[in-house]
């Protein structure tokens, strides 16, 4: 179907309107339906969700000593890949498993209202027990650390990084 | 396996022949996993991806699932045979577009992929024709468990499997059909549609083509819950509540324009039977259009000695990768045009 405004591309938006009784429908695209203002929510308002989860953060930040709201959202970074809650807030994926710890209380607002209120696993289990998330924490950290020692051509703390990052495998 | 050792068959799962698959195309059963003790993809370096790429590789191209398996190097692939893939359902557009090591792994029949170091380190799926999501979710299980004797998932008790994006957490599962729905087009209840999927949680996408647009009546149907419930709850609510509703739907909608239309219906059929037969340029949303509604007159059994088959091959062959895939080279969209009339041409008049 072609866009009723500009007759030049596909519609992809479709809208129903009702007004006065008489109900009408438009199809357009996307671009006119920007330069119309009109505003197509995405199924999941995972942007919406996520600068409100910011915000919120911000609030919470400001009433007590800290400095600006947003710099203090900032602050929340993963020691051991890096993440913080603003650049999440922006590809919206996260960056290791440690995360859901790191960030736990804004994620766990974020996944009720993703997940319709659950925010509990009641599926399948791996049959093998996993290593406690700890350990695989504590390799991700170590390894990093072995990167900065090869970088800063440290061999020797490398090396016993190294035997480290072996004795936990 | 190249990928253009594709481009001139359809896939198993697309052939029309499953349960219900007049309206339900094909069913498929996707997992998100990653490893433990690894950093998510977004966060993860390229030596590190190459070592989840060639880890996981290893050990599903070890696995017996009753079917030759190829790797392919989507990193070191050609954009076309990138998009043939795309325009096949093996791997999501996401996947041919990323950059760094990466791969996918197919079966000969196409039932089962692999994508390794999407937007997961690994998503596996398992497609079937027609309604058969339970069969999809029991093979896929079988899968996962096999590959999980060999590998630690990221896996915490309370979330339960670990993915990148956290609106996947917890069974990780996606369920999804392939459905044609045209009388509900037709009759302008797509929208309820569209209302009611997005009440009950699911996301509604055009199959062809990109982003929303759903040229030709095809539409993509999957649940976005994935915590809360088992897999089988999920599974089994959408294939046995929720589809059969939308079917139901459908399926009174095409007896409504049966009584009430058939002039009119008969029309659009056979105008886009004609246009199909003579065009000598043709679109691929045209094409998907007109087809569209020569399919359910098929289904409708206002077409004889035209089979579902065919028509499904059609969908599937005349889009730009596989056309250009077919001919060993690009071509410009004028071209394609002509080839894509050529083909269709040929087969309908046949018949
Ligand atoms: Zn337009
Ligand atoms: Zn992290």
């Amino acid at each position: 179907m072609l866009c009723q405004a500009c007759k030049e591309r596909t519609a992809t938006i479709h809208l129903t309107e009702i007004s006065g009784g008489q109900r009408s429908e438009m199809h357009i695209c996307e671009q006119c339906a920007q330069e119309q203002g009109i505003v197509v929510k995405n199924q999941i308002p995972l942007n919406e969700l996520l600068s409100s989860l910011l915000s919120v953060q911000a609030e919470g930040q400001t009433s007590g000593a800290g400095p600006t709201g947003m710099e203090s959202a900032d602050d929340l970074v993963c020691p051991t890949c890096g993440m913080s809650l603003k650049k999440f807030s922006k590809t919206r994926l996260l960056g290791c498993p440690h995360d859901y710890e790191v960030f736990d209380e804004p994620l766990r607002s974020l996944i009720e209202r993703s997940q319709s209120g659950h925010s509990r696993h009641c599926g399948k289990t791996p049959s093998r027990a996993p290593k406690a998330m700890k350990n695989h924490m504590e390799v991700m950290n170590l390894r990093r650390q072995l990167e900065e020692a090869v970088k800063a051509e440290d061999y020797e703390t490398a090396a016993k990084i190294r035997d480290q990052i072996q004795q936990k495998q | 396996m190249k990928p253009s050792d594709l481009s001139n068959h359809i896939s198993q799962w697309f052939d029309g022949s499953g349960p219900g698959a007049d309206i339900v195309i094909s069913s498929r059963v996707r997992l998100a996993r990653n490893l433990g003790g690894y950093e998510f993809c977004p966060c993860l370096n390229a030596s590190r991806k190459r070592e989840v790429l060639n880890k996981l590789k290893e050990i599903i191209l070890s696995l017996d699932l009753g079917q030759d398996m190829f790797f392919i190097d989507v990193d070191n692939s050609s954009t076309l045979e990138q998009d043939l893939l795309v325009e096949r359902h093996l791997i999501s557009r996401q996947h041919a577009q990323a950059k760094g090591p990466r791969g996918a792994i197919i079966a000969q029949n196409e039932s089962f992929t692999a994508m390794i170091n999407e937007e997961d380190h690994l998503r596996i799926q398992v497609f079937k024709t027609g309604l058969q999501l339970k069969e999809c979710w029991e093979r896929i299980n079988q899968v996962d468990n096999l590959i999980e004797k060999q590998v630690e998932y990221a896996f915490d008790p309370e979330y339960g499997y670990l993915t990148a994006c956290p609106t996947n957490v917890g069974t990780g599962i996606r369920v999804s059909v392939m459905l044609h729905l045209p009388a509900l087009k037709m009759t302008g209840q797509i929208e309820k549609f569209y209302n009611a999927a997005k009440d009950t949680n699911l996301a509604v996408r055009g199959l062809f083509g990109e982003g929303t647009d759903a040229v030709g009546d095809f539409f993509q149907l999957s649940n976005q819950v994935t915590l809360g419930y088992s897999e089988q709850q999920i599974v089994d609510e959408f294939s046995g509540f929720i589809v059969p509703k939308i079917v139901e739907y459908e399926i009174l909608a095409r007896e409504k324009l049966l009584k009430a239309k058939p002039d009119m219906l008969d029309d659009k059929i056979q105008r886009a039977l004609g246009v199909l037969r003579s065009a000598r340029l043709i679109s691929s949303q045209e094409a998907l259009f007109l087809l569209s509604h020569v399919r359910m007159g098929v289904n409708l059994k206002r077409l004889e000695g035209i089979s579902i088959a065919t028509i499904n091959e059609l969908f599937m062959l005349t889009q730009p990768a596989h056309l250009q895939m077919r001919q060993g080279h690009e071509l410009d969209p004028d071209r394609r045009d002509a080839m894509r009339a050529q083909i269709i041409r040929s087969r309908l008049c046949q018949n």
